[in-house]
């Protein structure tokens, strides 16, 4: 048996697993990262902006939470921000109509969670591309909300509504507390779940996956609805920070949860990856964000540094896994 | 034998193409084993062997897409080369593959003509009127009544191949080479098709012809080639065999290799039951039944449905009608079902389809098993990493530790991870599609050992093998499929090379 040698003879991996090796770099960079800003400028490190970068950094993660398990199975979802804009328009409306926010925080989820199912629905039972899927979708749900706005504005929420996006509790920002909450969900659900673990088993080889008796096509219902549900809930925590909701709300949205996706070490053609790292990806976005504001760099540049930082992150990504094989 | 050796079949002195000592290897594998063979003009030349016998392998030797490391090549009896299909395309040698190379949205002129198009008189344009004439009296010649400026993809299998042909003989092909072409052909395409190969021999064209089908063999063969693991058993003319004789020279293999194993002198109770199984897929009124305690083979020619038959009962591809029962209890549905149930797969491509090459060998262990290791749902990765351990250690799996990727591990030690999954998952029904390929010897007896095992434990076996000497000394008996519908059952007693040859081929 030669080949039961020779492998018995090949030394044994490193202790440290190529996922750790990336939490490791990640974790490196935001620290590099807060330093550089707390040397260049002083107000960084006051607990005013921490707490701001947390919270701007906890939408993008909503949505990009939601983004990771679909990405982990090898998909995406292009539709999130525009499901926020649509899920929002709607749970203002019906918290301007019925006066209960209770209401409206259920229909703005429901809203997200249906879209999500039924992207989910193209993907598995008419078979097409999730990226085509969710990028029609995109359009179909901009198309739905521009019509039923018609160019309004939604104003002016109950005051104990509004409190979720912009509160305080024990001195946190509540959208804090919702950021730890569901980064605690996310990560239980993806590691320690068997569903997690299936999901995981579909993005890193669907056939083999379908054979090995996973129920494919039900996880990935789940997994699309998931992604949408989230971006029902990052509809709320908008709409109650803003105070108002527009069509085009969205557009700014999607792009950055991608980028927070990638820059958090999840592989686009899936299996690899964690909600956590998602994590640390929208705080390095934002981090980066926030201290090209405080250094009075022009928001024009934003976009460029964002692109070469995704690149950067995915570059190093596919180093460490290449030495790991 | 040598590569001299006198033709005694010869119908004329000076052969079209003659190869002398041909040899081609592949890492681990002799495809090719110092084989000769002659093509005379207006012939047609069978080459007939089991899977795997090398006739695949001669043919894209002739065809100048694998380039020999040994042996010469004579063309009216000069010495020519052929490295590359360009050499054999100035040759005359053209091939009409299984699979076509016909582009499905250009009309029959366009791909007749692919790449040498009549210029017209603008410079870089097509002379379409002389295309489409040029097109309509080649067709004409082969006999195929067909408009020329019909697109392909709404043409038949049967047509798609008419065009091939009259695209080779666009290209002055002298020597056409054809891959078991009625495969996929009605009786009446296959009447058209000899008509036409009737009227290529009177024009010379010479043809060497694949076939698994014993009546073809006989009604157009004017001499026949057999090969087998690599080498040219022998030429002979189908006036002085039988069939018979023909199916022993393709599978007188006297290589040793015994595994042994306990024979179920008497079976459990039914476990599976197939009934009058008929699928889309290309099966058709499938009735198998196994027994705990028992190794069943399902045996018969690639592409004869014996993998389709193992897919509907997992439930991997839709059925049409018919009942499959497991356990007592009727069965359908996804995979999912099948697996929960206690059917486990062990597909023929381990690396795309039974494992996730880039996760861990831990994480490939036990993902069948999720449901039944943590019923709350709650996964928990020490106790997975336990099983894990378990298992390899149980099935000898060698690998540093249960994190080392599974795509790092050799294929003997992969496959035991596919099976090590449905261990851990409790299946009572385990079939394989071809368990040993790719697996050195010494792995392939612990598979065999490790079925044994399952099977002695209660567990029962399908198990899908081209190589029937394996079949005959690990089964307790067989079904040999053949195009799409079991053609017969072997017992323990009639288990025989042989017999299974026989079974598997085409004979009426």
């Amino acid at each position: 048996m030669t080949d039961i040698t020779k492998e018995a003879l090949s030394p044994p991996r490193s202790f440290l697993s190529r996922d750790a090796i990336q939490l490791f770099y990640r974790l490196l960079a935001v620290l590099l990262i807060c330093a550089v800003l707390a040397i260049l400028n002083g107000s960084f490190l006051s607990l005013g902006n921490i707490l701001n970068v947390l919270r701007q950094a906890s939408l993008t993660f909503f949505i990009a939470s939601g983004l990771t398990l679909v990405v982990l199975t090898a998909g995406l979802d292009l539709s999130v921000g525009a499901n926020v804009a649509l899920s929002a328009c709607i749970a203002g409306t019906v918290i301007h109509t019925t006066g209960s926010p209770a209401l409206g925080i259920l229909t703005g989820l429901a809203c997200g969670g249906i879209v999500g199912l039924l992207n989910g629905i193209m993907v598995t039972a008419l078979r097409i591309p999730s990226f085509i899927a969710t990028y029609g979708m995109l359009w179909v749900l901009n198309g739905l909300t521009y019509w039923y706005m018609a160019g309004e504005t939604l104003h002016g929420f109950p005051a104990g509504f509004r409190q979720i996006g912009s509160g305080y509790l024990f001195g946190l920002p509540i959208p804090v507390y919702l950021l730890l909450v569901f980064l605690g969900i996310g990560t239980l659900f993806a590691q320690r779940t068997i569903w997690g673990q299936e999901i995981y088993a579909i993005g890193a080889n669907p056939v083999a996956a379908r054979l090995s008796g996973i129920p494919v096509t039900r996880r990935l219902l789940l997994v699309y609805a998931v992604s949408g549900t989230m971006a029902g809930l990052a509809s709320i925590i908008f709409l109650s920070r803003l105070n108002s909701a527009e069509a085009d709300i969205g557009e700014s949205l999607t792009l950055p949860a991608i980028a927070a996706v990638l820059i958090g070490g999840t592989s686009l053609f899936g299996g690899v990856g964690t909600v956590f790292g998602t994590f640390i990806g929208a705080l390095i976005l934002t981090l980066v964000l926030n201290g090209m504001n405080l250094l009075s760099v022009s928001a024009n540049w934003q976009p460029l540094v964002t692109g070469i930082i995704v690149i950067l992150a995915v570059w190093l990504d596919m180093k460490t896994r290449r030495r790991a094989q | 034998m040598s590569t001299a050796a006198p033709d005694t079949a010869s119908p004329s002195p000076v052969p079209l193409l003659q190869l002398r000592g041909i040899s081609k290897e592949f890492p681990g594998v002799k495809a090719l084993d110092d084989v000769s063979f002659a093509l005379y003009p207006g012939e047609v030349h069978m080459l007939l062997g089991e899977n795997g016998a090398g006739k695949s392998s001669l043919m894209k030797v002739l065809c100048g897409a694998y380039s020999a490391d040994a042996g010469e090549f004579f063309y009216n009896g000069e010495k020519v080369t052929i490295s590359s299909t360009a050499d054999a395309q100035k040759l005359g040698i053209a091939v009409i593959f299984q699979e076509f190379s016909l582009v499905p949205y250009l009309d029959i002129a366009q791909n007749i003509f692919l790449g040498r198009e009549p210029k017209g008189r603008i410079p870089g344009t097509i002379d379409r009127r002389r295309m489409l004439t040029d097109a309509k009296r080649l067709l004409d010649t082969i006999g195929f009544d067909i408009d020329p400026s019909v697109v392909v993809d709404t043409l038949g299998v049967a047509q798609q191949q008419m065009v091939e042909i009259a695209k080779a003989i666009s290209q002055n092909a002298r020597i056409l080479v054809m891959d078991e072409p009625t495969a996929a052909l009605s009786d009446r395409e296959t009447e058209l098709l000899f008509a036409l190969i009737a009227r290529l021999k009177a024009d010379g064209v010479s043809i060497v012809y694949i076939s698994h089908r014993m009546a073809e063999v006989f009604a157009l063969g004017d001499r026949i080639t057999v090969l087998r693991d690599g080498r040219r058993i022998d030429g002979v003319r189908p006036a002085d065999v039988t069939p018979d004789q023909l199916v022993r020279m393709m599978v007188g293999r006297t290589v040793d290799m015994t595994y042994p194993r306990n024979f179920a002198d008497k079976p459990g109770e039914v476990l599976l039951e197939v009934k009058n199984l008929t699928a889309p897929s290309g099966i058709s009124d499938i009735n198998i039944e196994v027994r705990r305690g028992e190794i069943v083979g399902l045996c018969g020619l690639v592409g004869s449905g014996r993998t389709e038959v193992a897919r509907a009962i997992f439930g991997a591809d839709p059925i049409a009608s018919g009942e499959i029962v497991f356990d007592g209890k009727p069965i359908s549905g996804e995979p999912d079902i099948a697996a929960r149930r206690g059917i486990a797969l062990i597909p023929e491509s381990r690396k795309s389809e039974g494992l996730a090459l880039l996760r861990s060998v831990g994480d490939n262990l036990v993902v069948s098993a999720l449901r039944k290791l943590f019923p709350s749902g709650l996964f928990d990765p020490r106790s997975g990493q336990r099983t894990a351990d378990g298992l390899i250690r149980q099935l000898r799996i060698a690998t540093p530790s249960a994190r080392q990727m599974v795509g790092l591990l050799s294929g003997g030690n992969q496959q035991k991870v596919v099976i090590g999954k449905w261990l851990a998952a409790g299946a009572k029904l385990f079939i394989f599609d071809e368990p040993t390929r790719g697996i050195d010897i010494g792995a392939k007896s612990e598979i065999f050992a490790l079925i044994d095992r399952l099977v002695a434990e209660g567990a029962a076996a399908l198990m899908i093998s081209s190589e029937q000497i394996e079949i005959c000394h690990v089964c307790d008996r067989a079904y040999v499929m053949r195009e799409g519908r079991v053609a017969g059952h072997l017992t323990r007693g009639e288990l025989t090379e042989e017999n299974i040859v026989r079974l598997g081929m085409h004979h009426a």
